[in-house]
């Protein structure tokens, strides 16, 4: 099982800071779950852990984060070689639009150009598609293109294609949003069932989601537009709704402000 | 005041009337410009079509004695002149989709922003206006600089129609290329997939209708240009199935020397020759549709 220990973490755009000093340690076989106001660098922060806000050109990290105590950020570190480790599921589903359901579960496989014998491809399909909890309602049509499911679907297939590479870690970022609330409410069961073999880091702005599903808790604010976004507290998620160490985390919960 | 008076009748009645004028004016304009369009098929059909036979379609341009009354028969066809298109724009095609293939992916890809994207962006919007017949011209010293002054070859087309078609093929498959929403692409480095896996196998297969649609038109839009392959291919009445060696004829040239002769028999084949581009042209542009639709049907569309 994987821990992450994250250190004195600053984001950079180029020279805008976007997050300052975070310290947080992401525990294994657990939920943890990002909440704050929009632009308070969350997202942000859940990206440095794969490497993917490197996408951006001028991104950059200062600090350590450490998965199982080797740090991803070192440079003999192949930033694939983490992403594959550490897998990711968006906002707003995003399958292969040129492949079918089946392609799209395989996707990981098949676009390292990976060979494998069709009966392993269908285990590991039929694996993924019932650990997201797919399996029931696509099993007569794994041929169809990922694009013809409905949207809660689409989300759970693209759990099933990240969770298809067997990564260590899942991060999900607000998964949620796009969804209707019964969608929302199988996707959760479903992250409840993942702990239990990945950690999960989640990024949501829904106050309930997080107290239902995760078991710790980091509130990130800003302290005004254009300043950076940083860690304000980070306790088990019990606390964190019973009483906060912080003022402003209480407000934030308690609807008051953002 | 009167949040009613929008539904008096005098207001509605004048929008009513411009949107009837607007409707017409429309309409108008389109039988407008419909009317050369159709013109045009129409003068071709009936001066081509009748020319168009076997013989026209298997034969070239050389003469032929006749087995029975041992006379020269003059030539009769353009199959020279339809095998020399064919290859020229074949050759054409294959040198240009490569580059203007690669060099959108850089564009797209990897020089966002960069001063060397920026200059290759402006260079191919000044190649989209290089005049044909300059393009031939290049092509022409090109050669002649290696192999000598006189040089004619079927290659020295393709590679004059291939300035004019790398522009077309990079600002298309540029287009198409940005249109593949980050989403995916993200979604592919998430797996573990390294970058050029992701623009092979997930940017251009999304892109790929777009793409093959915007090479068809810039191939459509080359196959009938005249002047840079009189200039560099020349004009010969024999077949010629070699790109590499000597003349060749092609569709636009073989018009217009037929044209030329100011005979009825000229003029026939002029015209039949003008038919056949025109259906050679169509084809493409069905064929794109047909690939475009077929690659669009598979992502569930």
């Amino acid at each position: 099982m994987t821990r992450i220990e994250v250190s004195n973490v600053s984001i950079f755009y180029g020279d805008f800071k976007a997050v300052e000093d975070v310290s947080m340690t992401i525990r294994e076989q657990a939920v943890t779950a990002f909440i704050g106001p929009s632009g308070c660098g969350k997202s942000t922060f859940l990206r440095a852990l794969n490497r993917m806000h490197e996408v951006i050109p001028g991104a950059t990290v200062q600090g350590s984060i450490t998965v199982d105590g080797q740090d991803i950020y070192a440079p003999e570190v192949d930033p694939v070689e983490v992403r594959r480790r550490i897998g990711m599921v968006f906002q707003r589903p995003n399958p292969f639009p040129t492949m079918s359901i089946y392609e799209n579960v395989v996707a990981g496989a098949r676009l390292n150009s990976k060979r494998m014998p069709r009966s392993e491809a269908d285990a590991i399909v039929e694996r993924s598609l019932q650990g997201a909890n797919l399996w029931n309602e696509v099993k007569d049509r794994l041929t169809k293109p990922g694009m013809s499911l409905s949207g809660g679907q689409q989300q759970r297939l693209c759990i099933a294609r990240a969770i298809a590479v067997e990564p260590d870690v899942l991060l999900m970022d607000e998964p949620c949003s796009a969804l209707d609330p019964i969608s929302t409410a199988a996707i959760e069961d479903l992250i409840h069932e993942l702990k239990s073999t990945f950690t999960i880091a989640i990024v949501t702005h829904n106050m309930q989601q997080a107290a239902r599903i995760s078991d710790d808790t980091g509130f990130f604010n800003l302290r005004a537009t254009g300043q950076p976004g940083h860690l304000v507290e980070f306790n088990p998620t019990q606390k964190m709704f019973t009483s906060p160490d912080n003022r402003a985390t209480e407000d934030y919960i308690a609807g008051r402000f953002g | 005041m009167s949040a009613t008076a929008a539904f008096t009748p005098q207001r509605g009645r004048s929008r009513a009337a411009k949107d009837r004028t607007a409707t017409i004016v429309v309409w108008a304009a389109f039988v407008v410009a419909l009317v050369p369009l159709v013109w045009l098929l129409a003068t071709t059909i009936a001066s081509g079509a009748s020319s168009i036979d076997l013989d026209f379609l298997t034969h070239d341009m050389t003469s032929r004695l006749d087995p029975v009354t041992f006379k020269q028969l003059p030539g009769t066809g353009a199959a020279h002149a339809l095998i020399g298109t064919l290859l020229v724009t074949l050759g054409a095609t294959v040198i240009s989709v490569p580059i203007g293939l690669l060099t959108a992916i850089y564009l797209v890809e990897y020089g966002r922003g960069r001063w060397v994207a920026r200059t290759i962006t402006l260079l191919v919007d000044v190649m989209t206006g290089i005049p044909s017949i300059v393009a031939g011209l290049f092509a022409l010293a090109l050669f002649s600089y290696f192999f000598g002054l006189g040089t004619r070859m079927g290659i020295m087309g393709s590679v004059a129609l291939s300035l004019l078609m790398i522009p077309t093929v990079v600002r298309s498959a540029e287009e198409m290329m940005r249109l593949v929403s980050a989403d995916l692409r993200e979604a592919a480095y998430a797996l573990g997939v390294p970058k050029w896996r992701t623009i092979l196998r997930v940017v251009i297969p999304t892109a790929l209708p777009g793409i093959v649609t915007g090479i068809m038109l810039a191939i459509a839009r080359v196959v009938g240009e005249t002047a840079p392959l009189l200039v560099a291919v020349g004009a010969v009445d024999v077949t010629n199935k070699n790109l590499f060696d000597g003349r060749m004829m092609t569709l636009p040239v073989y018009i217009m020397s037929q044209y030329r002769t100011s005979t009825p028999s000229g003029y026939a084949h002029a015209w039949a020759g003008a038919l056949l581009l025109i259906a050679i042209v169509m084809a493409l542009n069905l064929v794109a549709r047909l690939v475009g639709r077929r690659f669009a049907s598979r992502t569930g569309k």
